[in-house]
């Protein structure tokens, strides 16, 4: 796995935007910044991973107790999350560990249990999985296991997800389903910089232990205006990000800009308007906003990139079915990515792009 | 062509180098007197290793190397082979020491008995590793963090854990700081600063090492971590990420391995072909010290040094503990199944560990059987009597269930208990509230 890895790490690191654009005729997404800042004040344009930096910089900054380490994040992490940290706040708080996820993993709860903050970085999410049994078994049932004596609820897990145009099966993968089937846990997924950096803010102050799954195709190719200033985006909120009438699109990370730009074409070809909510917040989810939404229109779309069996997209169908049977014009379609692992060359035809969603939207209007 | 002439020239040049660098220079010496196989006395430069080369192809065999020293303090007879290695513990220290092994005997008893009785669901007991809970508890700070795997009760008791901790938590009644959630003898206490037992094996060893590297970093700290496992949980992934990451990192944990000979069926040496757990440690460049696990001044000898040693220098060390597993695996084993009767005679007599400590006493004339007689029936009537009273506490409030998942409860945990809250009115005759606080 290590040669795989560093192998897939410096390609990513290198080539993120450059070579995809290079490689293939074109992202399978724009990029749209959110309309409007989170918070008021000076700010400053920030690609994602400049956001997530200047996040955990804040992080330590107040919190002298908080540790960033993971695999090769001392130099900067081959994302470039963690550049100049080390330099800043050296190399006690700032440093490398062996390459061994679940090692990392049970060193960040043994640090949170102690109430020190860890900011533990798993380089890709394709390789949480070694880690799976101490972020299941133990972090997550800390606290209830042991009645609310112990706990590491100070501790947050941050993985690079998601397509990136060339990942195939070990740099690609959209892992969150699995964790959203365990209580003790909140799961997140930033659409952009300033997302990014409001949601690790907030996860490192929760007092649960939380994954911030970073869609991997954006720290570069996202770029916007991000407040300088600290600020949090709450956990467990969904954000309607385009209001309509006629269909509700689901989707969370970079989907997000994938179905922004099929709402706009929904609009141009068959006259629809979408309503477009990110969902942030795998778990625990809004299903207040996402049920408010789907009665409103009558019609549903859930898109995401992981695979279609026990996605995500499966349990969001099953809640909006039950809670908003009487208003429901058609079944609830889902858009996801095959039930096959994620491919090298074929992955324009494995991802839920905006032509696959538009005939989903189609179907729906259609039905 | 050009790459093999490039690589003589490299030669040439790491041969220049040496000769310059003093550093280098002086391991070379080293190298040559050490070592009449060096080729040329040219020393290697790869970042993986520091070593020098050799002409030959020399297998390291396991074979080759000695297996590390069990260290014993004293033996069966009670007897110091070295009277240096006698801790000179006072008697009350040397008392409580022994009333603590003999209280976690008498109690193991009793409730493996009422388990067998349907009386509680489940049970795991300590007998013929008293000693190194005891010993091992005796030599730490009441402030070192204890991470352990579950046969570890011992330490609970010496730092103050009472019969009624015990029981309540094997019954998960209210009075149960786990709020009853885990199987029993899953203990765990805050002020005890002993981190609550989880089944999964291996997975607190490399928590402790991360908790080490926490205390580690706060000023003035003088904690350390010890973090408890069996031989078989040292098979685990999470003991090398765990051995690894407290070398690289620095931690001053000790990691501490009871190696009773079996891990359920398996005898260790089904479980590996090295030198036991100790033998490890040099591989991951830690300190080792293997010593008898029922001789309690062993123990506490060990751990003492191992304490001293991992503060001083914010390093980790192993620690094995030779013994032997008396007890069934749990109260879901029948362990005649996989070993002879007469194997177990030797470890339940002279091999004793409480058996040892008495004869100890008996020597210093700090024993007296009357009153070991009087404490034992006292312990047993106290445990039967507990038993009978964590029976009739009722079990915490049914709702806890939803609780303490997360530190506030999300909306969808609140729908889900109003549901349950609900259901439970209606079909209230179909569930055991009476045992349950309402």
């Amino acid at each position: 796995m290590s040669l795989l890895k560093l192998t897939g790490s410096a390609l990513a690191k290198k080539t993120v935007a450059p070579l995809v654009i290079a490689t293939r005729a074109s992202s399978h997404f724009v990029y749209t910044p959110d309309a409007k800042a989170p918070i008021e004040g000076p700010t400053k344009k920030m690609n994602m991973f400049q956001a997530i930096n200047n996040a955990m910089d804040i992080a330590m900054e107040r919190d002298n107790s908080a540790l960033v380490f993971g695999e090769d994040v001392a130099f900067g992490g081959v994302f470039r999350c963690s550049m100049g940290l080390q330099q800043k706040y050296g190399k006690e708080r700032v440093f490398n560990t062996p390459l061994c996820e679940q090692g990392i993993a049970g060193f960040a709860i043994g640090v949170a249990n102690t109430g020190a903050t860890a900011i533990a970085e798993m380089q890709f999410a394709d390789y949480i999985f070694p880690a799976f049994d101490q972020i299941v078994n133990e972090a997550a049932k800390y606290r209830y296991r042991s009645g609310n004596l112990f706990d590491c609820g100070s501790l947050t897990f941050r993985a690079p997800s998601g397509a990136v145009g060339h990942g195939a099966c070990y740099h690609s993968q959209s892992p969150e389903a699995y964790f959203a089937h365990t209580p003790g846990l909140k799961v997140v997924v930033p659409r952009g910089p300033n997302k990014a950096k409001g949601l690790l803010l907030a996860c490192i102050k929760e007092k649960d232990p939380c994954i911030v799954f970073e869609p991997k195709t954006l720290y570069r190719a996202a770029v916007e205006e991000v407040p300088e200033a600290p600020f949090e985006s709450p956990l467990g909120k969904a954000d309607v990000l385009r209001v309509g009438n006629d269909m509700t699109l689901i989707g969370w990370g970079t989907q997000i800009h994938v179905l922004k730009e099929v709402a706009d074409m929904a609009k141009k070809e068959y006259g629809v308007n979408c309503e477009v909510i990110d969902l942030v917040s795998i778990l625990p989810w809004d299903k207040e906003t996402v049920c408010n939404s789907a009665k409103k229109t009558g019609r549903v779309l859930i898109a995401h990139e992981a695979p279609l069996t026990c996605g995500f997209g499966a349990e969001l169908a099953a809640t909006i079915q039950e809670e908003c049977f009487l208003h429901l014009e058609a079944p609830i379609a889902r858009v996801t990515g095959w039930d096959t692992p994620f491919p090298h060359v074929f992955e324009p035809f494995y991802i839920p792009d905006k032509f696959r969603c538009l005939a989903g939207i189609k179907k729906l209007i259609d039905y | 062509m050009s790459l093999m002439t490039t690589a003589r020239q490299l030669a040439r040049f790491t041969g220049r180098t040496q000769m310059l660098t003093k550093c280098l220079a002086t391991k070379m010496v080293h190298t040559e007197t050490q070592n009449s196989a060096t080729s040329g006395g040219e020393r290697a430069r790869f970042p993986g290793a520091q070593a020098a080369f050799v002409d030959k192809p020399l297998m390291s065999l396991p074979e080759n190397s000695e297996p590390i020293p069990i260290y014993r303090a004293m033996n069966a007879d009670g007897v110091f082979e070295d009277p240096a290695q006698d801790p000179n513990l006072s008697r009350e220290t040397v008392q409580k020491m022994f009333r603590d092994m003999v209280l976690l005997n008498t109690m193991d008893k009793i409730l493996y008995e009422s388990q067998r009785q349907g009386r509680i669901s489940f049970y795991m007991t300590n007998f013929g590793e008293e000693a190194s809970h005891i010993g091992s508890a005796a030599a730490l700070s009441p402030d070192d963090w204890v991470y352990g795997q579950y046969r570890e009760a011992g330490v609970l008791v010496w730092r103050g854990f009472t019969i009624s901790d015990f029981i309540n938590q094997c019954y998960g009644n209210r009075e149960d700081e786990g709020k009853g959630r885990q199987m029993p003898v899953h203990y765990g206490s805050k002020k005890l600063n002993f981190v609550t037992i989880s089944s999964p094996l291996g997975t607190q060893i490399p928590q402790a090492v991360g908790a080490a590297y926490a205390f580690k970093r706060q000023p003035n700290n003088d904690r350390c971590v010890i973090t408890y496992f069996g031989e078989g949980a040292a098979s685990e992934g999470d003991a090398h990420a765990a051995f690894n990451f407290a070398a690289t990192l620095d931690c001053p944990v000790i990691l501490f391995c009871r190696n009773n000979g079996f891990a359920i069926s398996t005898p260790s040496k089904e479980q590996y072909r090295g030198d036991g757990i100790a033998g490890r440690a040099a591989g991951y460049g830690i300190a080792a010290l293997r010593f008898d696990g029922t001789d309690i001044f062993a123990v506490y000898n060990a751990t003492k040094q191992a304490r001293e040693y991992v503060l001083k220098h914010n390093k980790p060390i192993v620690l094995e503990a030779m013994q032997y597993r008396i007890s069934h695996h749990s109260t879901s084993d029948d362990s005649s199944a996989y070993r002879p009767a007469e194997e177990l005679e030797i470890w339940n007599t002279v091999e004793h560990p409480i058996s040892k400590l008495k004869n100890y006493m008996k020597q210093r004339d700090w024993f007296n059987e009357e009153e070991e007689e009087k404490y034992v029936k006292a312990i047993r009537k106290q445990v039967l009597a507990q038993i009978n009273q964590s029976e009739k506490i009722p079990k915490p409030d049914w709702r806890e269930v939803f609780q303490d998942v997360y530190h506030e409860m999300p909306t969808h945990l609140k729908e889900q208990m109003k549901q349950m809250e609900e259901h439970v009115e209606k079909y209230k005759e179909h569930y055991p509230l009476n045992d349950f606080k309402n």
